[in-house]
């Protein structure tokens, strides 16, 4: 039988094929080549794309090297979600490898957030994991820790290294005993139809009866266009690190086992593919 | 503790080195019956086993105690040594000093087998958990509430009605309605058996040899063992009509372990005399013995006591009955005091009581300075009565030698006004109640002060408390008759912090026909009836519904009756967690049952304390006892108008009279379901069970398993070859420990350490642990592989938390890596770290494979290491030094596994536990520790220090000795200063569960103080003193308990002594069949267990196999040979078990080697090995 831990393996060593390719429209002194690269789905895109960055400023002129920033078919790829997350929503349909435009000029301001240095991914990812454990104890968990914890779970994303960043992140994932599960659950929902981000309410593990809620609770709730009626046509896919898990799965272990580093259950909702 | 390993090497130490080692192994012939033959061989390894290695380092040393000494940390794991070489042990006789063979034809003729050898199949029910609360509702029906459960459970015997009920751990006694005393004894699987012995004695004449006439001056012919008493075979009766005959009359053929050979005759020059084995020239008489069991059959029924009353005088019923005391004797005296009240006031003490004997014989009235109303007895020596007049008696002297105690002292209520109404007393609590409802807890009660020094106050208004096992209290709420549990009461806070009210609901509440009946009789003990004589009115259903009808419709719901239970004033005076919760359904239950409310609310004279409430007008309780029983049994009958228009509640609000937690264990960790109602669950699912639970087989987790195989597989598989965005780099964690360094003088040194983890060229991890001290004021380092590391180990002693690292290296010189963390929770993050690496290293993860081998160490740590597919092949055999030991979490005395991946295991404490097949725990927590199938697990021990005096002439034994002597208070060597006060448990894992009390259990025997004498020390002791004794000593026992967490289940009830598995490997086609598993109790019953397979490891059952004395040791080879030890050192040999008879047929006794008492044994496919007593090591001869 196989064991739940080996969930959390599977999740953090999931890898996206990527090929990046240099917008046509960027000046360069050569030919760019594309670059191909195993993109960890749990991490973020400017924090593993330090070889593509130079990869490509080899060709280019000094002065036309400004911030780096990504494009999937026309959309501007935000840093600050996960790298699995972006590509369940805009290309999960589409054939590996994963096609990336990189472009070095005309920034979308209105689209991404600026992302000067290193500092800026761990500032975000410090604030969503803080925020995770507001919904899941209140920050009780994280705020016991040391600072040195903090870095530690950092250092293990930013080097790819799951045993540093589980041994702290497991004490994240605890809840009493005596309850069933967190307070509430960490959770956004992320639809490409809609011009809203994301969904995030409270929701509990829990119902008041005690039985646990499942995802398709959730969805009904929070998002109930996702599900397709009783007897209708499935229309969309509910997807989390590439899978879809079964609707009647608990939350609570969701959010134990297919949470992203930064403690969030990141859910995508994507139109079913008509092939 | 030698285990035979499948091809015939011994390859285990038991429960010290590693263990059963039966992986995989050559020359395997299933099927082939082995048999037992020729005789027994001393195997030349050592003439005496070490105290480690090979003989388990768990219970070696000492032998004059027999008592476990913990070796020292540096050699206490040494896989070196324990294994033999793998060849034919026939090479070893040739250099065999103790040859010892003896032929016998097989089977061997020497002994037919007895005829009650037979086994005997108890029925297969399922047995009661354990532990449980007792208590009686109002109406008389007694519920049981399991600290594991969430639902009362009706008990098995409902057809009487109790007042009082007072529980043990096996047992329960209780005075019914009709004023009879009844005992229920919990059902086993194990049979409560006796023997009965007689004796048949012949003098020979010369003209027929032996024969029955006997001289005038002769013994009877038939009689008891000194020949004093007549006892013809037919004239032994049983005691009472709840025991049954397990068989006939036979004929004993075992004389001190060796039989007879010849009808168990034994013969001597004349009576009394000693009798020999062999018959000699002057052999005059002769004896044998006789012997037939007798088995106890009432049991999960109520027994009814014969009444103690003479039919001339007036019947005095009993009034109250409180059981306890079955700490003062240890087993296997085992005594439990049964203390009784009658309605005059008397006190009696019901004589004999134990678990063998549980209806006790007879009852014996006990002077009293007043008149008792109530008694209390608590587990130890408390006893506690309250008197008519409001104070409260209290026995004084009740020890092991005395358990009826010899005065009375007399304790003052806490308040003149309010006499104590009602007590009840723990190890060393005493809780009361006086006549207005207060609860009082009395400060400073124990052993030495069974008096106490002061009452205090406690929150709370209740009908009556009662104090259960470790001194936990429950109690019954004065208003809303609703059940309390004390919260937070520990060993340093004894009383406690809130009542918490209990709101498990009842299983059985649609069941209504029932309590027709039950309300009447009731009534009439709520009413005048049960106080004026003894008369009882056992009526009928037709009765109930007559009188019900006859007064029913038109009786009038009173309106006030919804109100009564909610006064606000319980819940703010009870403190909080009280009221709330039962609001909802107090509301039903007064539509339903109405008028207990009105009753309770207005005239709480009317309540059960009837002796009590004998004082207050008796206006009440007849209006009461008229109105009570027909409204409330007409709602059941359906006839109450409001009644029929409520939904019959399932969680209707129970109403309580009494409580009884003497057999219900509630700890510290112990997760109680009690206080919430749980809904969806079936009662079935209280207990954890070990079959694989849903949630693990669910669909959803087998589709997210899959999806992320094929997910890895659509998103890796073809692009392999592409650059991974962030290179693996060198991981290091670094911290400050100490290290118990390697040169002399040993000592403590503060070091840095640093654990690199980098990724080798083929992906795998490796790690090496760097540590940096400092010598002479030179900086110098040491390094450890971590893919060379053995074994880690927690090292716990008193003070320290430290752990020690092996390499094959450091176990040939044995000298570990002895490290120290400043706090427990570094220690097991560096344990857990280093653990992770090492496993990663060696690419081991998940659950151990079936074939793993287990093994304990003497501290009771779990060690699994995972057999190279050659393991016993003798070509390429890895050497055991190198073999990688991985902890799981737990604490064990003995692991036992089959090959087939189950293991089960003996705590210290005897307690059984089968593995869950998770892996972690302990101290291994997060990624090193599966997700499921982790769980609590206790186990408790025993410290022994000795006290030690020398006889003077002036003042005769006196803790003064020689300056040459040993310590006055030591260890058994006497080498160790020992202090009650100085004495600290093994380890900080551990913590003292009680007080130190001298152990009369010790080899040699004791006196009545438990002084044990000699001539000098150190010596060997007896129990009686002569006048060449000028020392004495005697042995000091504290219990110690841990608890941690591991991949182990409680198979309750039965503690075990010995546990052995077939060993079978795991690609035997044999799943038709269960795997084979034989045990012995720790009172020595042999038990086999039933329907225990891979998907059911923890089995279902236990069959019972008669033997005629305990039992010590057992072991089931590969062809289901199944050999034990009896407790006198004889060995057996179990005849036809197969599986399809898996408890077989019959003992044959094979004799022991000459002179030697066998204490253990082992199979393996053929071959045979004992250890007897002195630690030799024995092999059967000619067993093919």
């Amino acid at each position: 039988m196989t064991d739940d831990k080996d969930v959390l393996r599977d999740v953090w060593f999931g890898r996206i094929p990527t090929c990046f390719t240099l917008y046509q429209d960027e000046i360069t002194e050569r030919e760019a080549e594309p670059y191909y690269l195993l993109l960890p789905r749990v991490s973020y895109l400017t924090l593993v794309t330090d070889k593509v960055k130079k990869h490509f400023q080899k060709v280019m002129r000094q002065e036309d090297i400004s911030e780096i920033w990504f494009e999937y078919e026309g959309t501007p790829l935000k840093w600050h979600y996960p790298i699995g997350l972006l590509f369940d929503l805009l290309a999960s349909s589409s054939a590996l490898p994963w096609n990336i435009t990189v472009h070095f000029k005309s920034f979308p301001e209105k689209d991404l957030l600026h992302c000067p240095s290193k500092d800026a991914i761990e500032a975000h990812f410090m604030s969503c994991v803080k925020e995770a454990d507001a919904l899941k104890h209140k920050s009780q968990v994280i705020n016991e820790m040391q600072k040195k914890d903090h870095k530690q779970l950092w250092m293990g994303l930013q080097n790819d290294r799951f045993d540093q960043f589980w041994a702290i992140n497991r004490k994240l994932m605890e809840y009493p005993a005596e309850e069933n599960g967190f307070r509430y659950i960490p959770f956004r929902i992320y639809q490409t139809t809609t011009e809203r981000p994301f969904i995030q309410k409270l929701f509990r593990p829990v119902a008041a009866d005690g039985q646990l809620h499942t995802l398709g609770d959730l969805l009904k709730e929070v998002c109930p266009s996702a599900i397709a009626p009783e007897d209708g046509e499935k229309k969309n896919q509910v997807m989390i690190h590439g899978i879809e898990p079964m609707l009647e799965t608990p939350l609570q272990w969701l959010s134990e086992h297919l949470s992203y580093p930064d403690n969030f259950l990141h859910i995508s909702i994507i139109p079913q593919p008509t092939d | 503790m030698v285990r035979a390993g499948r091809s015939g090497c011994a390859s285990g130490g038991r429960a010290g080195g590693p263990p059963v080692a039966r992986a995989r192994e050559a020359g395997m012939r299933p099927g082939r019956p082995a048999r037992c033959d020729a005789g027994w061989d001393g195997v030349g390894l050592t003439p005496k086993l070490p105290a480690q290695g090979i003989s388990c380092p768990v219970r070696p040393a000492d032998p004059a105690s027999g008592r476990t000494q913990l070796p020292d940390v540096s050699c206490y794991f040494l896989p070196r040594l324990w294994t033999l070489p793998s060849d034919s042990p026939r090479k070893w006789q040739a250099h065999c000093p103790r040859r010892w063979r003896r032929t016998l034809t097989w089977p061997p003729a020497a002994s037919p087998p007895p005829a009650a050898a037979t086994t005997t199949i108890t029925t297969a029910t399922a047995t009661m958990p354990n532990s449980v609360l007792w208590a009686v509702d109002l109406f008389g029906k007694v519920y049981t509430l399991s600290t594991a459960g969430q639902y009362w459970e009706l008990c098995k015997d409902n057809r009487l009605e109790f007042k009082r009920v007072s529980a043990a751990m096996q047992c329960c006694w209780g005075i019914a309605c009709d004023n009879q005393v009844y005992v229920y004894v919990c059902a086993s699987d194990v049979p409560i058996r006796r023997r009965e012995e007689a004796y048949e004695n012949q003098r020979w004449n010369p003209v027929g040899g032996f024969c029955e006439k006997l001289l005038p001056s002769d013994r009877w012919q038939w009689s008891d063992v000194s020949g004093l008493q007549q006892r013809p075979l037919d004239g032994v009766a049983l005691p009472s009509p709840h025991w049954e005959w397990e068989s006939d009359w036979y004929v004993d053929e075992n004389f001190g372990g060796e039989p007879t050979e010849k009808g168990g005759w034994t013969y001597a020059i004349d009576f009394p005399a000693t009798y020999t084995r062999d018959k000699k020239w002057n052999s005059c008489v002769r004896r044998r013995r006789w012997i037939r069991y007798r088995r106890y059959k009432s049991r999960d029924t109520w027994a009814k006591i014969p009444s103690k009353d003479d039919p001339k005088q007036l019947p005095d019923p009993f009034n109250d009955l409180s059981v306890g005391g079955w700490e003062i004797t240890d087993e296997p005296v085992g005594r439990l005091s049964v203390w009784a009240v009658s309605l005059q006031g008397k006190v009696w003490y019901r004589e004999d009581v134990s678990h063998p004997n549980p209806e006790g014989s007879s009852w014996s009235l006990m002077d009293t300075p007043g008149e008792a109303v109530q008694i209390s007895c608590g587990p130890h020596d408390l006893l506690w009565v309250t008197l008519w007049e409001g104070q409260a008696l209290v026995r004084e002297g009740i020890n092991r030698n005395n358990p009826k105690g010899s005065s009375w002292s007399i304790v003052e209520p806490p308040t003149s006004e309010n006499g104590i109404m009602h007590v009840s007393v723990g190890v060393g609590v005493v809780w009361a109640i006086t006549k207005d409802r207060k609860v009082w807890f009395r400060r400073g009660v124990n052993s030495h002060n069974p008096c106490g020094t002061s009452w205090i106050e406690m929150v709370g208004d209740m009908m009556m408390v009662n104090v259960g096992l470790n001194d936990q209290v429950w109690g019954i709420g004065c208003e809303d008759r609703a059940m309390y549990f004390r919260q937070g009461v520990t060993q340093s806070e004894l009383s406690g912090k809130t009542w918490k009210a209990i709101v498990a609901s009842r299983e059985s509440d649609r069941s209504h026909s029932g309590s027709s009946s039950s309300l009447l009789s009731a009534g009439c003990f709520f009413g005048d009836e049960v106080r004026g004589s003894g008369e009882s009115c056992a009526p009928s259903d037709t009765d109930a519904s007559l009188e019900a009808e006859r007064l029913g419709p038109d009786q009038p719901v009173p309106a006030e009756s919804v109100d009564g239970p909610r006064n606000p004033r319980d819940s703010l005076a009870t403190g909080p967690g009280i009221g709330r919760t039962t609001e909802h359904a107090v509301e039903v239950t007064s539509l339903a049952t109405p008028a207990p409310g009105p009753g309770l609310a207005s005239t709480p004279a009317e309540l059960p304390w009837t002796n009590i409430d004998l004082k207050e007008p008796k206006r009440a309780p007849s209006h009461s006892a008229a109105g009570f029983p027909e409204t409330a049994g007409l709602s059941s009958l359906g006839l109450l108008p409001l009644g029929l228009e409520e939904p019959y509640g399932a969680d209707d609000h129970s109403l309580w009279a009494w409580v009884s937690g003497g057999g219900c264990a509630v700890e510290a960790h112990s997760v109680l379901k009690w206080f919430t109602i749980q809904s969806g669950l079936s009662p079935s699912v209280q207990t954890l069970s070990l079959s694989i639970t849903p949630a693990q087989t669910a669909a959803w987790r087998k589709q997210i398993f899959q999806q992320l195989t094929e997910r890895t597989k659509r998103e890796l598989e073809n692009f392999r070859h592409y650059e991974q965005a962030v290179e693996q780099s060198v991981w290091v964690k670094t911290g400050a420990l100490q290290w118990w360094c390697d040169w002399k003088p040993h000592k403590w040194v503060d070091v840095r350490v640093a654990l690199e983890q980098f990724t080798g060229l083929d992906g795998a991890r490796d790690s090496i642990l760097f540590i940096y001290y400092v010598v002479h004021e030179e900086k110098k380092y040491l390094h450890v592989f971590l893919n060379e590391v053995t074994l880690l180990v927690p090292v716990l002693n008193e003070t320290k938390h430290s752990f020690a690292l092996y390499t094959p290296e450091r176990t040939r010189q044995r000298w570990p890596v002895h490290l120290a963390a400043a706090t427990e929770q570094d220690m097991n993050d560096w344990l857990a770290l280093l653990n992770l690496s090492c496993c990663e290293s060696r690419r081991v993860h998940g659950r151990p494979s079936p074939q793993a081998i287990w093994s304990v160490t003497c501290k009771g740590d779990i060690f699994v290491s995972e057999p190279s597919p050659d393991l016993e092949a003798s070509e390429h055999m890895l050497p055991c030094d190198q073999m990688f030991w991985r902890q799981m979490g737990g604490h064990l005395r003995v692991v036992e596994a089959s090959g087939r991946g189950v293991v089960w295991g003996i705590g210290y404490d005897h307690t059984a536990w089968v593995y869950t097949g998770g892996y972690g725990g302990g101290c291994f927590q997060g990624l090193a520790s599966s997700t499921s199938n982790i769980y609590t697990q206790s186990d408790v021990k025993c410290v022994y220090i000795y006290e030690n005096q020398r006889w003077n002439p002036v003042t005769g034994y006196s803790s003064r000795g020689l300056p040459t002597d040993r310590y006055m208070w030591s260890d058994a060597s006497g080498l160790q200063e020992c202090t009650k006060a100085g004495t600290k448990p093994p380890s900080l894992q551990w913590t003292w569960v009680s007080d130190w009390s001298v152990d009369f259990s010790v080899p040699g025997g004791t006196d009545q103080e438990g002084w044990q004498y000699a001539s000098d020390f150190p010596a060997s002791y007896h129990g009686y003193k002569t006048m060449k004794d000028f020392v004495r000593r005697r042995c000091w026992a504290r219990k110690c308990k841990l608890v941690t967490t591991g991949p182990w289940l409680e198979v309750a009830p039965i503690t075990l002594g010995d546990v052995s598995i077939i060993p079978e490997s795991p690609d035997a086609n044999r799943s038709g069949h269960s795997i084979a598993l034989w045990a012995v109790s720790d009172k020595g019953d042999v038990l086999c267990r039933l329907g225990v397979s891979e998907l059911n490891p923890a089995g279902s059952s236990w069959l019972h196999v008669g033997t005629d004395q305990p039992f010590t040791s057992i072991s089931i080879g590969a062809c289901h040979q199944v050999w034990a030890v009896a407790r006198d050192g004889s060995a057996f040999y179990r005849g036809s078990v197969s599986p399809t008879q898996p408890a077989g047929d019959c003992w044959y006794h094979i004799p022991s080697p000459p002179k030697q008492r066998l204490k253990q044994v082992s199979v393996g496919q053929t071959s045979v090995y004992a250890l007897d007593e002195n630690g030799n090591l024995w092999y059967r001869q000619g067993v093919t």
